[in-house]
């Protein structure tokens, strides 16, 4: 089931890559879907910050999890790289989780 | 090699050692996500595009369903199509090469390839850059999945709390303007509302479809 998941988003992933090079440009080129396109990764990574940080299956909860992510906004502010965003969130989880 | 060129190289390395590093988390993310270290690679083969890989893993480590994570990564993934058609007349590319091209259309390769005056430049940035990410990628990704495998609890490192800053990490060079940002918290703000109240998974596909009939709907079309 895993591995179905995972080669199936794989090829979407790849499909829609070579739709771009392939198909006719007018097709994406409508102004509404060129303006609507950049939108989705915006509102969909808003949506997964906000819910993997604040939430466990249904249920809505403040953890070490919140000050990780605090933690990885200052992080991105002070321009970090990525792999120090990511490092400095872990590292405040796991510390929170010492005390 | 001329000036030009060995200039595109030297960025076409620095972008594939940052995106190696990059990787790495990906790989400890993804096997403490419950990912062997044989899926993760694959991934990274396969998939080939960083938020997308990203959502996959972080909606399966979140305890959500597979489908879930497949329609998510599906939608971020979206986007590649749009920077297909502005790469499609500059690469000049058909049959077998464009089969190989599609799976090089990314962010960084597209902003390497469209940032040059001259066409044979554009192609070259786009293959330099397209086979050092490539390499650097899928080698960050095959260590750090080692190395969080040979872990006994990758918890203790906290990396089970990685994935929001990845995610945030991802969003934050999109939010230079005051809509994008709206749209962020307004989209933040819809997911954890509608949590409790609807199916696991249905969540995130749920702010997708707000904000495309935002985009579709919205007045004042010739913003772009």
């Amino acid at each position: 089931m895993l591995w179905a998941g995972l080669l199936t988003a794989s090829a979407a992933c790849y499909l829609l890559k070579l739709a771009g090079l392939s198909l006719p440009a007018r097709l994406l080129q409508d102004a509404r879907v060129q303006r609507t396109i950049p939108l989705v990764p915006i509102a969909l990574l808003a949506a997964l910050v906000a819910t993997q940080t604040f939430s466990t299956g249904h249920h809505l909860v403040l953890d070490v999890r919140a000050a990780a992510l605090g933690v990885a906004a200052i992080a991105v502010l002070l321009r970090a790289p990525f792999l120090v965003v990511v490092a400095s969130a872990a590292a405040t989880a796991a510390l929170l989780r010492l005390l | 090699m001329s000036p030009a060129r060995s200039g595109i190289v030297r960025d076409a390395l620095g972008i594939g050692i940052a995106s190696g590093a990059y990787a790495l988390s990906f790989g400890a993310i993804s096997t403490t996500a419950g990912l062997s270290v044989l899926q993760t690679c694959a991934l990274s083969l396969l998939m080939f595009t960083g938020a997308s890989q990203f959502a996959m893993v972080g909606v399966i480590g979140a305890g959500g369903s597979v489908w879930a994570g497949a329609a998510t990564a599906a939608l971020l993934g979206a986007r590649n199509a749009l920077y297909g058609v502005r790469l499609s007349s500059l690469l000049g590319v058909r049959g077998l090469r464009r089969a190989a091209a599609a799976q090089f259309v990314i962010d960084e390769t597209t902003a390497m390839a469209i940032a040059r005056d001259e066409v044979m430049d554009s192609r070259f940035a786009f293959w330099a850059t397209g086979f050092a990410l490539f390499a650097l990628w899928n080698l960050g990704t095959l260590v750090g999945a080692l190395a969080t495998h040979a872990l006994s609890n990758p918890r203790v490192l906290g990396l089970d709390a990685a994935p929001p800053a990845a995610f945030l990490a991802l969003l934050a060079p999109r939010l230079r303007a005051r809509e994008p940002f709206a749209i962020a918290i307004a989209a933040a703000v819809v997911a954890l509302v509608a949590l409790p109240f609807v199916p696991a998974g249905i969540t995130l596909l749920m702010v997708a479809i707000l904000v495309g009939l935002y985009g579709v709907l919205r007045p004042g079309g010739e913003s772009h």
